[in-house]
């Protein structure tokens, strides 16, 4: 019975913290308090829930119980009679809003906006959404995105003063205002999971686990915003690309590319839900750059083997992604497709393009594809001078092994 | 919630003192949005004081010699920084030079 209830209150952690967090915050103005409150709630949970069963809804259980410890020490606290009227009207006011069975009232998502409000920087975003929405410690914050617990700490303490004094509103933007702003929440979740799919395998498991608190929260998203195409793109990207993830690296750490990659390894389950995902919303008009995205990984994703890869497709998506949003790396990436569907030529072509812009000058990846194109094209000694080139350039470990790896194989021919 | 507008411009944001705002005070003072404000004669008219051991220490310009000086300010009174941006965004200095939006401290 212990365990079932651990069990339980492990998942009601995952799945209703940000939500009683939310609740608290929209009905007290105090985003410490409510974290607070939240915590003892679960703590007291994990009290009564062994010895009292699993309540029917825990959601529902865990809100009641953090509210009323959030009055109880408004109370303590001898805020001032003004204060608690205050307060009490507030309590009030929330106790009028509908609350769904879905279990999903706008507070959520209202928590979710402001956590990513544009006036906030990158990293303050992402640390307050960690924190408040997902509910991780600042400890493990901050082993997540490699810095120290007290710059962590004095991150999100920062985030929250600029919330309370800078008058950013604990709301969903209005209509006109929505479509602006939901790629400042996507831009968040996407940079998550990209911290936590460059975790190697031996890194802090807290990090590596920072994709699927991305995905977790990419669900809630869609589920809140089920007419958000955008929305539904990133979740699917997201699938789409961790479904690869135990293909990525050998027994050995190493980096093992797209094409080499054992693809009975992949995630099937996930790669067939970003699939539907996308056919649900790609029919929807003009699609934005999250769904381009996730197009171009399932181009991969369903291919049987990488010689089935539908190339041309790949390097049209990629050609409207640089319409849509052009940078340096798309196009990149549009070259290295382009030189698979017509020829290594055709994309050498487009990478010196590139490099002669001076887009790209301290970007490894620039060279290492220029060092391929050109090996495929027998041009050993340009390609080794490439190789060297992307070698002086590489940080990460595997990518390093890797193009050493290349390098030796064409000096050695 | 008041809002400090700071409209910033470099050199070249002069040619533009006596362009008026276009309106757009007009439109805020009939809001009940604008508090107060006006534009600033250029920094090399400024003088600035510090006393630093009961000493005083005077000096031409500006206190900070930056490309980006301040040129007009208003005081706003809204709702929340989502209303500050849309206010701001409206104003014709915005379309040459940059307003910094600073909450005023509440005691």
């Amino acid at each position: 019975m212990t365990t079932e209830a651990e069990a339980a209150l492990a998942h009601a952690f995952r799945a209703e913290w940000g939500q009683v967090v939310a609740t608290l915050i929209g009905a007290t103005g105090d985003w410490d308090l409510a974290e607070e409150c939240a915590q003892e709630a679960f703590a007291i949970a994990a009290q009564h829930w062994p010895r009292d069963g699993v309540p029917r809804r825990p959601g529902a259980w865990l809100t009641t119980v953090a509210r009323r410890r959030a009055i109880d020490r408004q109370r303590r606290d001898d805020i001032g009679a003004a204060k608690l009227r205050e307060a009490a009207v507030a309590w009030r006011g929330s106790e009028q809003e509908p609350v769904d069975d879905s279990g999903v009232p706008d507070d959520l998502l209202r928590l979710m906006f402001t956590c990513c409000h544009p006036a906030l920087s990158l990293e303050a975003r992402v640390a307050l959404t960690l924190r408040t929405v997902a509910g991780l410690t600042t400890a493990e914050i901050a082993r997540a995105l490699l810095v120290s617990e007290q710059t962590m700490a004095k991150r999100l303490t920062r985030a929250k003063r600029k919330i309370r004094h800078a008058g950013i509103p604990y709301r969903v933007p209005p209509a006109q205002l929505l479509r602006q702003r939901v790629p400042a929440v996507l831009v968040v979740l996407y940079l998550l999971f990209n911290e936590g799919y460059s975790a190697t395998a031996g890194a802090d498991l807290v990090r590596q686990n920072l994709t699927s608190e991305a995905i977790c929260l990419a669900r809630v998203l869609v589920r809140l915003m089920p007419d958000e195409p955008e929305a539904t793109g990133l979740l699917a990207l997201m699938l789409l690309q961790d479904a690869r993830r135990a293909a990525r690296l050998d027994s050995a750490g190493d980096l093992v590319t797209l094409d080499k990659q054992d693809r009975s390894r992949w995630d099937h389950d996930a790669i067939g839900e970003g699939v539907q995902l996308l056919d649900g919303v790609l029919t929807l008009g003009q699609p934005g750059p999250y769904l381009l995205q996730a197009a171009i990984a399932a181009c991969h994703a369903t291919a049987a083997e990488a010689a089935h890869t539908d190339w041309h497709e790949v390097a049209a998506l990629y050609g409207e992604l640089a319409r849509h949003a052009p940078s340096p790396v798309v196009e990149l990436n549009r070259a290295v497709a382009v030189a698979m569907a017509d020829g290594a030529e055709a994309g050498l072509a487009l990478v010196d393009t590139l490099e002669q812009s001076g887009a790209l000058t301290d970007y490894h990846l620039l060279q290492a594809t220029r060092a391929d194109l050109l090996r495929r094209l027998g041009h050993t000694d340009r390609a080794a001078a490439a190789y060297r080139q992307a070698l002086s350039l590489v940080s990460a470990e595997p990518e390093r092994r890797y193009l050493e790896s290349r390098l030796v194989e064409i000096s050695g021919n | 919630m008041k809002y400090m507008l700071l409209i910033c411009g470099d050199e070249t944001a002069a040619e533009h003192a006596d362009d008026g705002c276009g309106g757009w005070d007009e439109e805020m003072l009939r809001r009940g949005v604008l508090q107060g404000g006006g534009g600033l004669r250029p920094p090399d008219e400024a003088r600035t004081v510090r006393v630093r051991d009961k000493e005083v220490l005077l000096s031409d310009g500006p206190f900070a010699e930056t490309k980006e000086q301040i040129g007009g300010y208003c005081l706003i009174e809204c709702t929340d920084m989502d209303e500050a941006v849309q206010i701001a965004r409206k104003h014709p200095a915005a379309g040459y030079g940059t307003i910094e939006i600073r909450p005023l401290s509440v005691p």
